[in-house]
């Protein structure tokens, strides 16, 4: 188990890298703390994968040092540095039997049979599946072949990090539920740090104590499943996190207040000094319909069963607002206003109201 | 009870009747033949099992299927091993991938007939470029119409030439399907190249491999125009495979009785093989 120091990382699949556009990977600095339980959340292409393959060894990286436990590891091939991986598709070796599959990566380190023989019972314990250790891997189902490959990176004691690249993606939708609970259970026990990579923000969010957003090779924010909900730092973690996204409306800033279609905004707090292109952002949940506040009018209404999802036009900006109770009608004119500690401006992207500060 | 719908045979009906007329009806004939002898004039008599007999019995068929299973084992023991190297070393992306591809169709586009005699030139002592090499250059005696020996390691080179590919072909098309995550687990897993070979290229070749070892062995034992082409047979008798000397018997000596019967025969040991190898191969895969 170990520590995860990214330094100054950056990676492009071309020879000759130009500009920032050439690189996979902008530069990443990060710090990953033993045994914990991470998610790296973004759309494809994203370069959520490329990152992994560094971590893992089977990509080097063109700049920048991957530290574990501040041991550079950034030119050891991966099975030097004793790391797991799990693939989207489960991996198994198809004619070996479940037991022989959870023992190949101890064989392999020429581990003694008694030891292999404990480590692999105690696993299949863990992931439950023991009654299956005589089965040829070949027959199982892709869930229980996605255990064993994950099995396979549990055997090995020494194993500094386990990484999951979307674990899930050939599961059946109600066994993912059950395996990704699995998962949150598995890493209780066993205390190794996990980086989960994923496209899907439920799981991301339900995984991982930390969740870090990549966008276009950067990382855009770091931070607790309620910080990326409540205060994404750049509105492209508001639009990705949350269903629906965060609503972005386009602003204009004058005299260090806020104005939307020429009316005044409250925000959390003072804003940022600086110019640029400013968009205010507010969650759905935090837009209520009320007696006075932005005129606006119904487009279309989506009844969610314990909530509705209320989709307004102010002008010709769109505005949802989840609504509890009785919805208005559809071409109905509403007022909508928004909660001010949950709105916030964004300046070119990023977050540019300060909480601390008082407007 | 599940309806089953009869007007599917309707549809088979064509292919049965090709069938037919290209394979059974020409077969029954050599049963026929088989069961009855001839002294001319089109008139025939009743002989039973009798032809048979006398080719399971005849030292000369013996001869023949020895070294028709000589000839198809040394093949299948050099192609199916060089096959699966050749494609182990090929490689799986970029711009060698199509060069390697139509470097190895290219001989198994060369008609059978062009192939035995391209190899009889290639290899006559005074004019052929590796018949004189060996000869006047490297001072050894290789003249495959006068050692059997010779004739031996020209008609097992040939078609090595000439077939591995298939079974590179094969194997190559099982090797590019593997997805690149098995090979990364197993380097994350520290598996040796071997463990790598032997646990995941191997059992994701199988399949391919038992139908490139069933097509080689099915041509390789039913061989006919290259070696014919090449040897005649000769020297002697010493690469006469059994098709060779069916054909001797069948148009050589018209004898048509004992040519079917041993047709027969023929074509049941390539049957019985196949099938046993292909049953042996596949008996996992039920479970």
């Amino acid at each position: 188990m170990a520590k995860i120091t990214l330094d100054k990382l950056r990676h492009s699949y071309m020879p000759d890298p130009r500009g920032a556009s050439d690189y996979a990977l902008k530069e990443i600095n990060l710090d990953w703390q033993d045994g914990g339980a991470y998610a790296l959340l973004g759309p494809s292409g994203c370069g959520k994968s490329t990152l992994l393959n560094i971590i893992s060894g089977l990509l080097i990286p063109s700049e920048g040092r991957i530290l574990f436990d501040g041991t550079d590891v950034t030119g050891l091939p991966p099975d030097r540095r004793n790391i797991a991986q799990v693939f989207q598709f489960p991996v198994i070796y198809d004619t070996m039997t479940v037991y022989d599959n959870l023992a190949f990566p101890l064989r392999n380190r020429g581990v003694d049979e008694g030891r292999v023989k404990a480590r692999v019972e105690e696993i299949a314990a863990i992931l439950e599946v023991t009654e299956m250790l005589g089965t040829r891997a070949a027959n199982l189902s892709p869930d229980n072949k996605q255990k064993i490959s994950m099995g396979r990176g549990l055997v090995r004691d020494d194993v500094n990090v386990i990484m999951f690249d979307e674990p899930l993606t050939v599961i059946d939708p109600h066994l993912k539920w059950k395996l990704r609970s699995k998962l949150k259970e598995l890493h209780q026990k066993v205390k190794v740090t996990m980086i989960y990579v994923t496209h899907d923000q439920t799981e991301a969010l339900t995984f991982a104590d930390q969740v870090v957003v990549m966008q276009d090779g950067e990382v855009v924010q770091i931070g607790t499943p309620v910080d990326l909900f409540e205060r994404p730092a750049h509105t492209f973690v508001g639009h990705f996190i949350g269903s629906p996204g965060m609503n972005v409306l386009p602003a204009e800033v004058k005299d260090g207040a806020a104005y939307f279609n020429g009316e005044h905004v409250a925000l959390e707090g003072a804003i940022a000094p600086g110019s640029g292109r400013h968009e205010i952002g507010v969650r759905p949940e935090f837009v209520t319909l009320s007696a006075t506040g932005l005129p606006a009018t119904v487009r279309k209404v989506m009844d969610l069963g314990r909530h509705s999802v209320v989709e307004a036009m102010a002008g010709t900006t769109k505005i949802n607002a989840v609504v509890e109770g009785a919805a208005p009608g559809q071409g109905e004119a509403v007022h909508l206003s928004f909660r001010p500690d949950q709105t916030r401006l964004y300046r070119d992207g990023w977050i540019a109201s300060d909480k601390e500060r008082a407007a | 009870m599940r309806k089953v719908n009869q007007k599917g045979w309707f549809f088979v009906l064509p292919v049965l009747i090709l069938v037919a007329f290209n394979a059974l009806v020409p077969m029954m004939t050599v049963v026929n033949y088989s069961v009855q002898e001839t002294f001319g004039n089109n008139q025939f008599f009743w002989h039973g099992l009798g032809w048979f007999q006398d080719i399971l019995r005849s030292e000369r068929f013996h001869a023949a299927l020895g070294r028709q299973f000589l000839f198809t084992f040394l093949i299948l023991v050099i192609e199916v091993p060089l096959g699966v190297i050749i494609a182990l070393s090929m490689p799986r992306k970029g711009f060698w991938v199509p060069v390697c591809l139509v470097t190895m169709a290219l001989p198994m586009l060369i008609p059978w007939n062009v192939v035995g005699a391209m190899w009889n030139i290639f290899t006559l002592p005074d004019i052929g470029l590796l018949g004189y090499f060996m000869n006047h250059v490297l001072g050894i005696d290789y003249n495959m119409t006068r050692s059997p020996f010779a004739a031996w390691v020209t008609i097992i080179t040939m078609d090595v030439w000439h077939w591995t590919s298939l079974v590179v072909l094969l194997c190559y098309a099982g090797l590019v399907s593997i997805p690149d995550a098995y090979y990364q687990a197993a380097k994350i897993d520290g598996a040796s190249n071997w463990a790598v070979f032997r646990y995941i290229q191997l059992p994701k070749m199988k399949q391919v491999l038992t139908i490139a070892v069933l097509l080689r062995f099915m041509d390789s034992f039913n061989v006919y125009t290259e070696p014919f082409v090449l040897t005649g047979g000769g020297p002697g008798n010493s690469t006469t495979l059994l098709s060779i000397d069916l054909v001797k018997i069948a148009l050589g000596q018209f004898d048509l009785g004992p040519a079917a019967a041993m047709s027969l025969i023929y074509f049941a040991i390539t049957l019985f093989v196949s099938w046993l190898f292909y049953t042996l191969m596949t008996r996992h895969d039920v479970k």
